[in-house]
């Protein structure tokens, strides 16, 4: 069992909060992990990406290869786009809708919809929508998670459990919140695969 | 024994701890920052009272360490490689002094300079000043090499490189963790004179550190860090330094038929060098880095065998490699997905919205106008990003503290008045020198010191800087009447162009310094305020 995973977004929204969730219910299943991250100058509202891996196996490489991906799992439109080289011919791209736009040639949304909905295998929902529909607007990067869920030979469970890990000092309040959103993204996942 | 998940900077600070250490030393640069930020966090090196204190720049942290290992304990220096640059004179000499505690140098490389000016290759440096050195594939080799490195140090009395790269140094994996060491009692050198590098004394240390050469070597042969794995297809022999060997074998998930040398610790093994240029039909050498071992298996004349690699464009020159360059180098065919749409734009990293830097740049942008374009030399630090759009406000970043110094150069050869902008950590790094220059000379420049009260770019660590410029530059003997306290926001824009106006057109040295605190660093310590 192996899964590669191309975390994909703008410094700032949140994707080292997937990636540790993610982490972390691997770890606590005993499986192997490798997990490259940017830090540095790119954070400043540059474009961000994280090589997640996860396998039964020994993982050698933290980057992963080109073409080898299993998902890229981005909580930007445009961004899902650019680590397409890494998407192997049976992977998905599973993508929020919404744009982060903080650049002066920014892409026609239509056109960038256009590109998504063309993917063979992709999964795009609006996640701030999603996240704000459940009154937690800032959750958009666990919703985005939840949509991945079913993908990552990881139970819900595990990820709940996670969650709890990362946010119990910050009080059940915002765990119940993560945990809700969480699985709003599954179900809007499960309703675009039926 | 408990697995931890932790980047491979994280690995070394907890391999430190393990390993007995007493005092951390570090100025912030990516991708070497981890180190200490970990050693601070860290529960257990508060317990065991270890130091771990930023220093003002790369050089004094480097002498800090080796007063320690003066002193009889473990110590760790860390830094980005071209801190190593600012730290060289002390490490150089410390191979000359030796050590009395152990002294484990960490240099984390940046190939592809993601967030770096140059890709200068740290290991160089190990071969220059004749020392061990450590280059870890993975985190768990990181923890462990931090932890037996001091072991080493103290046992070849001289301090020992640990050279990492970007990617290993933020890299999360699981990593077990060894016995956990008392620190040492500490204690004087044997040789009371060890350290004093007197002409005749450093003789006398230099013939002892060329007469460890051949030990040096012996422990490599013998060192669990380098393996000879042998394979049946001898058409190729394959020497992968450090993180090299992982890319490789992501290539072989059966295993690699062809002979390899995985090579984590320096010098050379020659024994094993030797084996695989006998067995072997061609080399091909993968080091994340400069073409170091190549170069020396090819020769001057390059008449042997035909070893592959950076120089003869099997790999690329210049960048960190991947798997999929390595699978090319080989010959194997990996298939990349589609290709990014052209409407895939590029995101650069831009000031945050509401940094008072933006600020900053709008009112001297528009205060220089009057003298034309060409004169505005910046440093290393948020700020940079002015070079981009909107502001295209600098025409230089070189290295830490060049600002002041390459301005008053400027102004010697006619330009004036020329500006330097420098960051607030930046300036009490390495350009308070340059601003007694300045001072002793009366340069005609005007020095920007954008103060927004942390080590902003490499995630907001404690300025040493706070609360002291002023002061200082009143100590270097600038004139206090042309140091002007400003606050870049935008309400104030036309008051604190017209400073900086004023300033411009005094014929001396004047210092502006624009005070915000950096918001990202102002959010964070709302946040942890409310938390308590």
């Amino acid at each position: 069992m192996k899964t590669d995973i191309i975390l994909a977004g703008v410094g700032g929204q949140g994707i080292l909060t997937i990636a540790a969730c993610i982490g972390l219910a691997a770890v606590e299943k005993n499986l192997h992990l490798k997990q490259a991250e940017v830090h540095g100058m790119s954070q400043r509202g540059g474009d961000v990406q994280s090589h997640l891996r996860i396998s039964d196996q020994e993982i050698f490489s933290d980057l992963i290869p080109k073409g080898h991906a299993d998902i890229i799992l981005s909580v930007e439109p445009m961004e899902a786009l650019r680590y397409l080289p890494f998407l192997s011919k049976t992977g998905y791209v599973i993508t929020n809708t919404v744009p982060f736009n903080n650049i002066p040639n920014y892409p026609d949304l239509d056109d960038l919809n256009k590109q998504i909905e063309a993917l063979p295998n992709k999964i795009a929902i609006n996640a701030d929508k999603i996240a704000k529909d459940i009154g937690s607007s800032r959750s958009s990067n666990i919703v985005m998670l939840g949509a991945a869920s079913s993908f990552l030979k990881i139970k819900i469970e595990d990820l709940e459990n996670a969650l709890h890990q990362m946010f119990d000092r910050k009080g059940e309040e915002i765990v119940n919140m993560n945990i809700k959103a969480l699985h709003a993204g599954k179900d809007a996942a499960a309703e675009l695969m039926k | 024994m408990q697995k931890l998940v932790l980047l491979g900077d994280e690995a070394i600070a907890q391999g430190a701890i393990d390993g007995g250490i007493s005092g951390f030393y570090a100025y912030p640069g990516t991708p070497s920052t981890e180190v200490m930020e970990y050693a601070q966090r860290s529960k257990e090196a508060q317990q065991k009272g270890i130091k771990n204190t930023w220093s003002a720049n790369e050089k004094t942290a480097m002498e800090s360490a080796l007063g320690m290992s003066y002193a009889g304990k473990r110590a760790m220096v860390q830094m980005k490689h071209v801190g190593l640059n600012v730290a060289a004179d002390a490490f150089v000499n410390a191979s000359i002094t030796g050590v009395n505690g152990g002294l484990i140098v960490v240099s984390a490389d940046d190939p592809s300079m993601h967030s770096s000016q140059n890709e200068q290759d740290s290991r160089f440096y190990g071969d220059f000043a004749m020392i061990p050195m450590l280059e870890p594939s993975n985190q768990q080799e990181a923890y462990d090499m931090a932890h037996v490195g001091f072991e080493l140090s103290e046992k070849f009395n001289v301090p020992v490189l640990l050279r990492i790269t970007t990617r290993l140094a933020h890299s999360r994996s699981g990593v077990k963790r060894m016995e956990q060491l008392e620190q040492l009692k500490g204690s004087l050198p044997k040789d009371p004179r060890q350290f004093v590098l007197l002409p005749a004394i450093a003789r006398k240390n230099y013939k002892k550190l060329l007469n460890i050469q051949p030990a040096l070597m012996e422990a490599s042969e013998n060192s669990k860090y380098n393996k000879y794995l042998d394979g049946n297809d001898k058409t190729i022999g394959i020497i992968a330094c450090g993180i090299a060997y992982n890319y490789l074998m992501e290539n072989f998930p059966n295993g690699c038929p062809y002979p390899i040398i995985k090579l984590s610790q320096y010098p050379i093994p020659k024994s094993y060098v030797e084996r695989l240029y006998n067995d072997c039909d061609e080399i091909l050498v993968l080091e994340d880095g400069y073409p170091i071992v190549e170069e020396k298996l090819r020769g001057f004349l390059n008449t042997g065998k035909t070893v592959n690699g950076r120089l003869n464009g099997k790999l690329p020159r210049d960048g960190e490699l991947n798997p999929n360059l390595v699978a090319k180098s080989l010959g194997i065919n990996i298939i990349e997905g589609n290709n990014s749409p052209e409407m895939v734009m590029g995101r650069p990293p831009s000031l945050c919205a509401g940094c008072g830097h933006r600020d900053m740049y709008n009112a001297l942008n528009e205060a220089i106008k009057p003298y034309g374009e060409g004169r505005v030399f910046a440093d290393i630090g948020c700020y940079t990003l002015g070079a981009l759009a909107p502001f295209n406000a600098i025409n230089s970043c070189v290295d830490m503290g060049a600002s002041i110094t390459m301005a008053i150069g400027a102004a010697d050869a006619g330009l004036v008045p020329a500006v330097a902008v420098i960051g607030d950590s930046t300036f009490t790094h390495s350009g308070m020198t340059g601003l007694l220059d300045a001072v002793i000379r009366n340069s005609p420049i005007t020095v920007i010191i954008s103060d927004n009260s942390t080590t902003g770019m490499t995630g907001g660590q404690d300025s040493h800087a706070l609360g002291r410029i002023p002061e200082i530059c009143k100590g270097l003997g600038v004139d206090p009447e042309h140091i002007k306290i400003i606050n870049p926001l935008k309400k104030y824009h036309e008051e604190n162009t017209k400073i900086i106006a004023d300033e411009l057109a005094h014929h001396g040295v004047s210092v502006v310094i624009p005070q915000r605190e950096c918001i990202q660093t102002a959010a964070r310590r709302k946040r942890a305020a409310r938390k308590n």
